[in-house]
């Protein structure tokens, strides 16, 4: 790709209060590239559009998986000081230490997801329990005196936040006039408590009743893991101490286990806290369930081809877990797609997509006209029906249309079907085709899935399923089939309900013959479930087949498998199979994992090794692993010094670097032969050295003079 | 008949003072003598030390209220700027000495100006004839600020020649306080610790009003017969008493034994305190929880505590990472050519084993390598091919920032960074099992 998708990629969709300006900007950005003919405004909105749905679909979707988790918060902080405020009285009240109520929050190790949750964290406690939130970050406390300014300022803040109204005087009271120490924070936190109490007691009460008359205040450390023990330790112990002015709640929010408490606190200091634990939901789920919702419906025409997909599911498992950066590479995905590809302006909802194919330029036109897949579609017609195609721009658009409903129906089915398999497949023993909704989407994708073998071997264990299996399975398929906003799935869905009535059926025959030897073995072969025995009684049966006649049971398991399998065959095609595929799906996987998966260290060589790669001088195609002396000379310096062993000798470096770069002059300039390395060639050599230097290739070397040490080892 | 007596104070007064602090007669009796009548002048400066819970903070505070004595009491630690503690000490000698005026805060940015401010307040106040004590906690922190507030303290009836006499408070010796160049020596004064008889009496003293001081006592003895052994904290002791005490009544408001059914009773809550001891005590779980949990009259094991929650779920080629990070901490340079290369002969571990290396490298902790290292195992431990992506080096970062890998010397990336596992064996295990790594075949001491 063209260097300025970097920057491209960069600002699209930043949300900032300037979004107006900007986006007119990258409107720019999409024209520069582009004639005009190919609608870049158009797409630029659409793009826009969808990717705003997406954001709030998202947005819906952690709120939703959130709920649980700061429901549970929510109770603990209504608790946490409820107790000690209400029956002050009590005898054990009195005698008991009061510690300060700490969550533990664990979050797991996608660090960059946490930002959110905090953010969206504190809204929920800003709503129900508390105005007075502070989230701080290791990096800002590295004493505990600027925890305290942190904090204080966050505070106080929040304060002039909740009273806007306020006159003005009190701003004025300027952030290092007030002494950053804790009593500052409890006569701060006794006026605002008082001043709320006092004022307005009917009308802003009932407003705000969520918030009793002292609510706690709320401090968040969001990386536990990265605070100094020091730090923490004192703003623990001396918060302690003013726990009965100041209702303190802690949430301490940690990346990898509880532990980690344990070993940042002595029991000196832990003995303050009274820690609970809360734990978030494990990102594998979350990002099963934003890809269940993004991908695997028909409400958004926008797709991921198998390749990109595969991409962003190995970022997530194999590099960081992040469910944000699996959104952002989606987004990604979403504005490369309608930045290079013209014809992205059909991606858009079947009925608006209808209009914008009659409106299409000629130059659109040829570019439909150009897709791989529909060349394949009008090769595949008659000669007439061809000619008529690739000359008469008004029938094209028809059949285009044509052509377009039909990949969304084939979305809508491919989805439903899809679920129906994972329904099967997702219950047999060692899960051949993936446990995962994704996996198995992603082998859809890829090729025919009937044609692999993994595909032959689910359905041979699935008709190894039990009777009460099977018929749970087809009820789900059932209500699967039929919340599907599919048409053609009446008949289907009557299929599946005759099978389970034919079950019952046989229910109620099996009853009759309940001492039959076949169908008793049968029950028991049918308990048997791992592998293992699945395979031997699958030979068996395979055996009996040829030898017995198959009872009722086993012929309308046949059937069923055969029926699901017949569905599988109609409905999940490989996306890449339809015509004009390439408007909905992405799948420039190469494109995406430049941007996401970068490989600095793999550039840096390829740069230096092979400079014509970037800089497209016909003098430096080199061939083969000669060194040009045309090359920069850091190119030169850095190839010589691949061939040296940990130590470089300096002087040896040297003298190669003048032979190479004197090497075409070198016949006919007998004087410059001489021992002696001319001027210019030694500073050249010096500026070149340190610039691996720089790049950390060599470092000095101390163990002996007049050598340097290689730092990297191998090409990369 | 008070043990404590001192012509200076009302009989009455010193026999509260007495009740209040049971145990600690003799060193309320010495600082008595010490401070001598009001107008005396005292000893400049008395550095009292002991184990945390001694009473030092209890006793002093309730020494000075009791007595009226006009103070100052500041808490080093939360002051943890001299700045912000001058200040501090200024704001409270202002606001006792005038209630009516309004105390203006004037900044003090050195221990010279807190003499002259000092002076000032002092002289504000009718009270100059009666001795101000000037009470510093957590003293250990005094360390921390500028070189001259600790001896600038202990002299400091000498630099304001008024009556003052500062007390120093802190859990450790003298000795690690003295300047090298040397300062004015305080009076030291020492808070032994409590002895259980010591504790049974200072617990059983507070009693909840429904039960009678005896019933309470012998629960007490119960406590401490099961908690003594592993703590002494006074503190913790009595917050411990507290949390268990209900179920300790269940059985009496049940019906089920009366107050005096000391058997009984003692078998009902011996094995509740012992679990307590394992859990609440340690803050495995919450005090909270462990009552919600004596309430409902649940199992404890319901409730996992924090060290339960161990695992920790990573991304596969982090999982990795920590792996060769564990093998490169744990074994030898010179082995991983044998681990890792595939045709590496046979060599024994006898032959190349040094005499420092028969030692167990898990008993000498873990050893620090360099990045190159690292990736050079990553790259033969994964099946498939790694690309060295920008990826792969952020997760380097991020084990470091989630502590699991800890980064040695100064962190310049041109030099070389030289990196250690700081994970325990049983952690790499569980991770290396969900990989389908066997690491004990790598490692050099489990050869
Ligand atoms: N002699 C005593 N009589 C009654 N209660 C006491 C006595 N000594 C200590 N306590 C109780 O023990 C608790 C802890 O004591 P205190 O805070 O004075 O210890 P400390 O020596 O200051 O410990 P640290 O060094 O940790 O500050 C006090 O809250 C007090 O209730
Ligand atoms: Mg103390």
């Amino acid at each position: 790709m063209s260097t300025c998708s970097v920057s491209k990629g960069c600002f699209v969709f930043k949300p900032s209060p300037k979004k107006r300006k900007l986006s007119q900007k990258t409107v720019n950005y999409f024209r520069e590239r582009n004639n005009a003919s190919e609608d870049t405004d158009v797409r630029f909105v659409t793009c826009q559009s969808l990717w705003n749905q997406i954001k709030l679909e998202t947005e819906q979707i952690q709120e939703d998986l959130n709920k649980q988790l700061f429901d549970n918060l929510v109770s603990f902080l209504r608790q946490s000081h409820s107790e000690f405020q209400e029956k002050t009285t009590e005898w054990t009240c009195r005698m008991k230490s009061r510690e300060i109520p700490t969550a533990a929050l664990v979050l797991g190790v996608n660090v960059t997801d946490h930002d959110l949750t905090f953010r969206s964290l504190s809204e929920v406690l800003q709503n129900n329990i508390t105005p007075y939130i502070a989230l701080l970050e290791a990096k800002d406390c590295p004493g505990i005196k600027n925890l305290m300014q942190k904090l204080m300022g966050q505070l106080m803040n929040c304060y002039i936040d909740v009273d806007s109204l306020e006159d003005e005087d009190h701003m004025q009271v300027s952030q290092n006039k007030i002494r950053c120490s804790m009593t500052s924070i409890i006569s701060w936190y006794q006026n605002v408590t008082k001043k709320t109490d006092s004022e307005t007691p009917s009308k802003k009460r009932t407003s705000s009743s969520r918030h009793w008359q002292s609510p706690p205040v709320v401090v968040i450390f969001k990386d536990m893991e990265s605070f100094t023990t020091k730090v923490l330790q004192d703003f623990i112990v001396i918060s302690s101490q003013h726990i009965h002015e100041l209702p303190l709640v802690l949430v301490f929010g940690i990346a990898t286990s509880p532990m980690i408490i344990h070993s940042l606190l002595p029991h000196s200091v832990s003995s303050l806290l009274c820690i609970e634990l809360f734990q978030s939901l494990s990102c594998k789920e979350h990002l099963s369930t934003i890809i269940d919702k993004l991908l695997l419906t028909a409400q958004f025409p926008f797709k991921l081809g198998e390749k990109v997909l595969q991409v962003l599911i190995n970022i997530f498992l194999y590099h960081d877990f992040s469910v944000q950066n699996f959104i952002k590479g989606f987004q990604l995905c979403i504005v490369e797609h309608f930045y290079s590809q013209p014809l992205s302006v059909l991606c858009c909802p079947l009925v608006d997509a209808k209009k914008r194919v009659n409106s299409l330029s000629h130059d659109q036109c040829e570019n439909i006209r150009r897709l791989p897949s529909f060349r394949r579609y009008v090769e595949n017609q008659a000669s007439e029906k061809q000619i008529l195609l690739l000359t008469a721009d008004n029938f094209l658009k028809e059949i285009t249309q044509k052509l377009l409903e039909d990949l969304y129906v084939y979305h809508e089915n491919y989805v439903s079907v899809l679920r129906c398999l994972h329904v099967f497949t997702s219950s047999l023993p060692k899960y051949p085709l993936g446990k995962q909704i994704r996996e198995l989407h992603c082998a859809c994708l890829e090729n025919r899935v009937w044609e692999t073998e993994e595909y032959e071997s689910s359905l041979q264990l699935a008709r190894m399923l039990n009777k009460s299996d099977l018929v749970t399975m087809l009820q789900q398929c059932v209500e699967i089939f039929v919340s599907s906003s599919g048409k053609e799935f009446d008949k289907t869905i009557e299929k599946l309900k005759e099978f389970l009535t034919q079950f019952q059926e046989l229910e109620v025959a099996e009853a009759f013959q309940e001492q039959d030897g076949s169908v008793s073995a049968q029950k028991e072969l049918q308990k048997k479930t791992d592998l293992y025995h699945l395979q031997k009684t699958l030979l068996e049966l395979k055996e009996s087949r040829r030898s017995k006649k198959l009872t009722k049971f086993e012929m309308l398991r046949f059937e069923v498998v055969d029926y699901v399998d017949s569905l599988v065959r109609t409905y999940l095609v490989p996306a890449d199979h339809k015509t004009l595929h390439e408007i909905m799906y992405f799948n420039t996987a190469s494109v995406l994992r430049g941007h996401l998966n970068a490989a600095p260290r793999v550039a840096l060589h390829t740069a230096l090794n092979n400079p014509y790669c970037y800089l497209k001088n016909q003098a430096l195609k080199s061939d083969g692993g000669n060194i040009s002396n045309k090359a920069p000379d850091i190119c030169i310096v850095y190839k010589l010094h691949l061939e040296c062993g940990r130590l470089i000798n300096l002087v040896d470096w040297l003298e190669a670097f003048s032979t190479v770069v004197t090497a075409v002059e070198g016949p006919n300039t007998d004087a410059a032969s001489s021992d002696q390395v001319d001027d210019i060639i030694h500073a050249r050599f010096i500026r070149a050295v340190s610039e691996l230097e720089l790049l950390g290739f060599i470092k000095p070397s101390k163990q002996k003079t007049d050598h340097v040490a290689r730092l990297t080892w191998g090409g990369c | 008949m008070p043990n404590l007596e001192h012509p200076a104070y009302p009989a009455a007064t010193l026999l509260h003072l007495e009740s209040l602090v049971p145990c600690r007669e003799s060193q309320v009796s010495m600082l008595l003598s010490i401070f001598g009548e009001r107008q005396q002048f005292s000893f400049p400066s008395i550095f009292i030390y002991g184990h945390t819970s001694s009473g030092k903070t209890y006793v002093m505070q309730t020494l000075l209220n009791t007595l009226q004595l006009p103070h100052v009491f500041v808490n080093c630690v939360e002051y943890f700027t001299s700045r912000l503690l001058l200040e501090e000490i200024l704001i409270q000698l202002q606001s006792c000495s005038s209630e009516t005026e309004q105390t203006s805060r004037v900044p003090c940015d050195n221990f010279n100006d807190f003499v002259r401010l000092f002076k000032q307040a002092v002289v504000s106040r009718e009270l100059q004839d009666q001795t101000l004590y000037i009470v510093l906690d957590r003293a250990e922190q005094l360390r921390e600020m500028e070189a001259n507030i600790l001896p600038a303290f202990l002299r400091l009836q000498e630099l304001t020649d008024r009556n003052v006499t500062v007390v120093l408070l802190s859990e450790i010796v003298w000795e690690l306080f003295r300047p090298n160049t040397g300062c004015f020596e305080p009076l030291t004064l020492y808070f032994p610790d409590y002895s259980i008889g010591h504790l049974q009496k200072i617990l059983s003293q507070n009693h909840p009003p429904e039960y009678s001081a005896d019933f309470y006592a012998a629960y007490i003895n119960i406590l401490l017969g099961v908690f003594y052994m592993v703590c002494r904290d006074l503190k913790e002791l009595q917050h411990l008493a507290a949390l268990n005490f209900s179920k300790y009544c269940e059985p009496v408001v049940r019906g089920e034994a009366n107050e005096r059914d000391t058997r009984k009773l003692w078998k009902n809550i011996e094995p509740h305190l012992k679990k307590a001891m394992q859990t609440v005590y340690l803050r495995e779980i919450s005090s909270s929880q462990w009552e919600r949990l004596q309430r409902d009259d649940g199992e404890p094991g319901q409730l996992k505590g924090l060290s339960a929650h161990t695992h920790v779920e990573l991304p596969y080629y982090s999982k990795f990472l920590l792996i060769a990070a564990y093998l490169a901490s744990y074994n030898p340079v010179r082995t991983d050519k044998r681990f890792f290369l595939k045709h590496h002969g046979k060599i024994r571990k006898t032959n190349f084993m040094k005499k420092h290396e028969k030692t167990s490298n898990h008993l000498l902790g873990p050893k620090p390598f360099p990045l190159d290292r690292l990736l050079a195992i990553l790259y033969s431990i994964v099946d498939n091919r790694v690309a060295p992506t920008a990826n792969i080096f952020s997760q380097i970062t991020s084990l470091v920032t989630l502590q699991l890998l800890s980064v040695v010397g100064h962190n310049d990336q041109l030099d070389g960074p030289r990196y250690k596992c700081t994970v325990s064996l049983d952690f790499i295990r569980a991770i290396a099992r969900t990989v389908n790594f066997d690491i004990i075949k790598y490692l050099y001491d489990f050869l």
